[in-house]
């Protein structure tokens, strides 16, 4: 059953992506509309459309290239590092 | 001692202790019935809250067994389900040791959890570690007993921390009661407990055993170690240090430090183990800022976290019990071939990433708003992101690399695939339904929270609207990104270099200059050492010889040729001749004896 969702959702890719999109949109839409942020703790939230969505692709961005040059400064190695 | 107490441990320990006697077709049944009643007993305790178990030992000091308050029940409780879960989960494994250890370990546990003075902590806090560290051993993968020995090395010193701690203290104050400490005046032992109980709470620097350990660690023991040691820690930390600003720090260190070596980790299960060291970074953080709201916080978290940990651990575990493999390099695409294995792995995953309805959404949370409300601000932004880095790892990339994109597998890794048996499917199942019911169902988790007086929100449309963005927009980073995350064969050095080659330096040192001077020592022995003895030895042997048996012989000699004269002149064999002497010498005595 589950591999059968999975490969439906797969064979109708573009519609899942449009209906994601426009999910996203109405939910983006709701945020800066429809919610209350006069008891957000911070004036950035309060005053910020969709103020979290920014942070967060903001820390994706910032974790996922720090941890790749983290990585990439030496501390990713190879597997046999130890064992020699 | 109340007649009425039994101890949780005590019932775990006798189980484990019954265990080779139990054959089958009992077994499975025996398995199963121990921790459930050891769960039945817990809730029996969390009826009856009060000071039980107190003994008198060696006259002055009074060993607390059974302290049963607010911040042990819910901790029992969820340690004693998880208990439950992991058995059915193991329950397939016909090695009565692992279950015997697993059960100590839970022992172990209980016994913190319920301890109320250092003597007795120490105890359990060791039965924990020694027990655990079996469960490693058992593993007979290449690399397993090594990461034991690391694992026990590390747990041995932390213990050694602690009692210092403990001692220095009772020197100081005469108390051993395990209570919360002062932040005002600190002492040496403040902080001597503190990194004791710490380094099983693997906050940075203490950390490193943690991934190491339970990538290596038995499918089923990886399950029970994920829950144990590092929520019993944070028990400990909370009963003793909540509101030391410190924490909050290292709390969010250790989130960002986790997150980031789970980005980049290629063990599946080292990388839930990266994700245990940020998620109890949250707590650690929660435990820091010590209000009410954020110890509940910290406690709905450690709650919610042992289920989906667990359950994140269990769907790991089915994946490396039917593939034999737990790296993404070595895996991939296997939805077809584990669907249900995936079902439960994203339910965890969603979890963790606080979705509306799950567990993590109800949990997280409360500490992110405990830190702005404590005007945190920078705790709680870095929280969150913490969190949405969470979700990128452990709702996105995890399932991903085994379950979707390129197909990395072997043939036979193809082959092997499939669902776990059917006493993994329920403890995954329960999990699941467990993570689901906290996050849907506030009464259950949250009547259980220490301090009852504070309430809390969830479900307001502005904590719903930022998770939602949260959400959505990691997942289009992901979308985005997801090459930067992909799998590399490759390991992350960690601050266990340092003692893995301060190791190595000490067996090189072993190996060469140690080895040279005592080879070296060796040889100047045999060739001067012996050669000088075996000259000295020839010379007494000689003087012996000659000196004194010359001595000793002599006189011998002398006096047999004394003898012989004696005899020649005395004893010539007539009979009136001897008669005469002798009767002569009795003469000379009597007149002798006369004059005298």
């Amino acid at each position: 059953m589950i591999v059968k969702f999975i490969d439906y959702l797969q064979e109708r890719l573009q519609t899942v992506k449009v209906l994601s999109a426009i999910a996203i949109a109405i939910m983006l839409v709701w945020t800066i509309v429809g919610v209350d942020t006069s008891h957000a703790h911070t004036w950035m939230e309060a005053h910020i459309p969709g103020f979290w969505a920014l942070f967060t692709l903001l820390a994706c961005f910032v974790l996922i290239f720090f941890a790749k040059w983290f990585g990439n400064s030496g501390i990713m190695t190879r597997e046999d590092y130890y064992d020699d | 001692m109340t007649t009425s107490f039994i101890h949780p441990a005590l019932i775990l320990i006798c189980g484990a202790l019954l265990l080779p006697c139990i054959k089958e077709p009992f077994r499975k049944l025996y398995l199963c019935s121990v921790p459930l009643l050891t769960f039945l007993d817990v809730i029996y305790l969390n009826w009856h809250p009060g000071v039980h178990g107190v003994v008198l030992f060696m006259g002055d000091w009074t060993l607390t067994f059974g302290r049963v308050d607010n911040l042990s029940m819910i901790f029992g409780f969820i340690m004693a389900l998880m208990a439950i879960i992991g058995t059915v989960y193991g329950l397939h494994v016909r090695d009565n040791w692992q279950h015997i250890a697993a059960w100590f370990y839970v022992a172990g546990s209980l016994g913190v959890i319920y301890s109320g003075d250092y003597l007795v902590l120490f105890l359990f806090w060791e039965i924990m570690a020694f027990a655990s560290t079996f469960l490693i051993w058992f593993n007979t993968d290449k690399g397993a007993l090594a990461a034991g020995y690391r694992y026990l090395l590390v747990h041995t010193f932390g213990g050694v921390l602690l009692l210092l701690g403990f001692v220095l203290r009772y020197q100081a104050t005469g108390d051993l009661s395990f209570v919360q400490l002062d932040e005002q005046s600190t002492q040496l032992f403040t902080w001597l407990i503190m990194a004791g109980l710490m380094l099983n709470a693997a906050v940075p620097p203490l950390h490193s055993w943690l991934p190491d350990a339970y990538s290596k660690a038995t499918v089923t023991g990886a399950v029970f170690m994920c829950a144990f040691t590092t929520k019993t820690a944070v028990y400990t930390l909370a009963r003793a240090f909540a509101g030391f600003d410190i924490l909050i720090v290292l709390g969010v260190v250790m989130a960002i430090y986790g997150i980031v070596y789970a980005m980049m980790e290629n063990d599946i299960r080292k990388l839930l183990g990266w994700e245990i060291v940020s998620q109890v970074g949250y707590m650690v953080a929660g435990v820091g800022i010590g209000t009410a709201l954020a110890i509940n916080g910290t406690c709905a978290h450690a709650f919610a976290h042992i289920l989906y940990k667990g359950l994140l651990f269990m769907a790991a575990g089915a994946v490396i019990h039917s593939t034999g493999k737990s790296k993404f390099t070595e895996l991939g695409g296997l939805y077809r071939k584990m669907p249900n294995t995936l079902f439960f792995m994203v339910i965890g995953g969603i979890s963790v990433s606080a979705f509306p309805f799950f567990s993590g959404f109800v949990s997280k949370s409360m500490i992110i708003t405990a830190s702005f409300e404590s005007h945190f601000m920078v705790t709680g932004f870095l929280l969150t992101l913490v969190s949405i880095g969470t979700f990128l790892v452990a709702g996105l990339r995890l399932p991903y690399l085994i379950f979707f994109g390129e197909d990395r597998c072997s043939i036979e890794t193809h082959a092997k695939a499939t669902d776990p048996p059917w006493n993994m499917h329920m403890a995954m199942a329960a999990a699941a339904f467990l993570c689901l019911l906290i996050g849907s169902y506030l009464p259950f988790l949250y009547t259980m929270l220490p301090n009852p007086e504070v309430t809390y929100h969830p479900y307001g449309a502005y904590h719903l609207s930022e998770t939602l963005q949260i959400l959505a927009f990691s997942a289009l980073a992901f979308i985005f990104l997801k090459a930067k995350l992909g799998a590399k064969a490759s390991i992350s050095l960690d601050l266990d270099w340092f003692y893995r080659m301060a190791g190595r330096g000490f067996l090189w040192l072993a190996q060469n200059p140690i080895q040279w001077i005592d080879t070296a020592w060796g040889s100047a022995y045999r060739v001067v050492g012996l050669y000088s003895l075996m000259v000295t030895a020839k010379f007494w042997s000689w003087f012996d010889w000659h000196a004194i048996d010359g001595v000793v012989d002599g006189s011998a000699r002398c006096v047999q040729a004394f003898g012989r004269r004696v005899t020649v002149v005395l004893q010539k064999g007539h009979i009136q001749q001897t008669i005469y002497f002798s009767v002569t010498f009795a003469a000379v005595l009597l007149i002798s004896y006369v004059c005298l």
